[in-house]
């Protein structure tokens, strides 16, 4: 792991990510927030499909929990009615608070499962809430592979 | 350095060595600049980000106007003689529609409606990617859509060619504001905004409660005509009260109707105006995919549901410019072809 970090910031550095792939939103069920599990193939060779599952479906829990219509969410639709939603300039509202909950766990899996193995994502909130972002990084001596998409910008600057 | 935008690296783990970077010695000591600075729709800010608002603001201070005058002519000029005569608390009441309708509008015309950032570069290129593109020999693609399920029904996602990707399902492109909207329901120039997913609830507040208000007043304006018995001409006060709110009672009340259908059945404008869920196929079950199908569960679901955040992220700051060109709009750089919004209708 500490020579996969230390490759991680001179890579960082030096060159370009190798490639970022994208986990594109499941609305099978409608628009509530969803993301596909499915493996995606530029990932088979860096960690171990349930690893990744593990996590995507964790997200959707999250997510499932934050847009959740019932007891709770009905109480704070109608305090915030009868306060002429001037209460929500005080108050978090209980999506804010999964959120966070969400940035911590996102942060926690890249330092425990992802970043060792030369992945790191993003939280999807950064990108609308549409995709999850899994940025690859490659190795210094092995070349690039597709680099179809890091020839749009020198993205470091992300 | 806190790399506040994008979180990709683990700030404790990997700290920024800027001994090997040869770009990132050269950083330029400048003001940190908010993203709302360089927000690609046709929006307005105000306080620093804090609050949104489409750039043609519309007839806003036109309706803040007539329902501040309204109800200042009623408080001046009927409420005196009401009080005497009927109760104390006609002006209370009065006042404390007035304030809800005021504080409704306001939230309504102020907050984000539900827009979409635009697609980063990296992302319309893996869309890209993956949209087959047949070599044909115009040079504007032809319009892409894609087919998805939901609640085993077939719905159409198309591609926004000004935020370079997919439109997420009952989102919809607003050219006025040149932005996509999430659950898009129209946009009001009354407002000065988009009504969206966010914005939804207050402008139903707003639209119910004005109602209420112009009842209310045209109710209390009757009253005193007639307890005053006026036999001659009618003073100017009253007759200005009365043509507003004769004529805003029809179309409020229709409005504040509709959207009521509209709520119960989880419908929005949009999707009322195009027909989208009308049995237009006889065989195919296309009912909304949306619906809960119980009208207490549409209303809660719509009007009492979790708050999204806003997606947009007005008051984070950029990440300070590095040598590369434009990177401060970290967002989109429009290539030549990328017609603006060819889809300037809506959806």
């Amino acid at each position: 792991p500490a020579e996969t970090f230390h490759n991680l910031q001179e890579l960082r550095h030096s060159a370009s990510l190798a490639n970022k792939i994208f986990i594109q939103r499941d609305y099978s069920e409608g628009t509530t927030c969803k993301f596909q599990t499915k493996f995606p193939s530029e990932l088979e060779s860096r960690i171990e499909w349930t690893l990744f599952e593990d996590t995507v479906k964790t997200l959707n829990n999250y997510y499932a929990e934050a847009e959740k219509i019932g007891g709770q969410s009905y109480l704070e639709g109608c305090l915030a009615c009868a306060t002429a939603y001037l209460i929500f300039l005080c108050m978090e509202t209980r999506y804010e608070k999964v959120l966070k909950k969400i940035a911590k766990y996102i942060q926690e899996q890249n330092e425990k499962i992802y970043a060792p193995r030369g992945l790191l994502i993003t939280d999807p909130i950064e990108r609308g809430m549409r995709v999850i972002e899994i940025c690859i990084y490659e190795d210094r001596g092995s070349s690039g592979s597709s680099s179809g998409s890091s020839s749009v910008s020198g993205s470091t600057a992300r | 350095m806190k790399n506040c935008e994008y979180q990709q690296i683990d700030p404790r783990a990997l700290t920024v060595s800027p001994s090997s970077a040869q770009i990132h010695t050269v950083k330029k000591v400048q003001r940190l600049r908010r993203k709302w600075e360089v927000f690609p729709g046709k929006n307005r800010f105000l306080c620093d980000g804090r609050f949104i608002l489409a750039r043609q603001s519309g007839v806003l201070p036109l309706t803040l106007g007539l329902i501040i005058v309204t109800c200042c002519l009623f408080f001046a000029f009927d409420c005196p003689f009401l009080v005497e005569h009927l109760t104390v608390f006609i002006p209370v009441i009065g006042g404390m529609l007035f304030l809800f309708v005021t504080i409704s509008l306001l939230r309504t015309s102020f907050t984000d409606p539900g827009i979409l950032p635009r697609a980063t570069p990296d992302e319309a290129a893996d869309i890209e990617k993956q949209i087959d593109t047949s070599g044909s020999s115009t040079y504007r693609p032809p319009p892409r859509t894609k087919e998805i399920l939901i609640n085993q029904q077939v719905v159409k996602l198309k591609y926004c060619f000004t935020c370079k990707m997919f439109r997420p399902p009952r989102t919809s492109h607003c050219s006025l504001c040149d932005n996509c909207v999430e659950r898009f329901d129209h946009h009001c120039p009354w407002v000065g905004n988009c009504v969206g997913k966010r914005n939804y609830r207050f402008f139903y507040s707003f639209i119910v409660s004005l109602s209420f208000l112009t009842s209310f007043i045209f109710g209390c304006v009757i009253t005193h005509i007639t307890l005053r018995k006026y036999s001659h001409s009618l003073s100017r006060s009253v007759c200005t009260i009365l043509v507003i709110c004769f004529f805003s009672i029809w179309s409020i009340l229709g409005l504040s109707g509709f959207h009521t259908y509209l709520v119960a059945s989880n419908l929005t404008t949009n999707e009322d105006i195009k027909g989208s869920w009308s049995s237009k196929r006889g065989t195919e079950d296309s009912g909304n995919p949306y619906s809960y199908n119980s009208i207490i569960t549409n209303c809660c679901a719509t009007l009492c549901g979790p708050m999204p955040p806003s997606l947009i992220d007005r008051r984070g700051f950029l990440p300070p410019d590095e040598a590369g060109p434009a990177a401060s709009t970290s967002e989109i750089e429009l290539p030549p072809f990328a017609a603006k919004n060819g889809t300037h209708m809506v959806g």
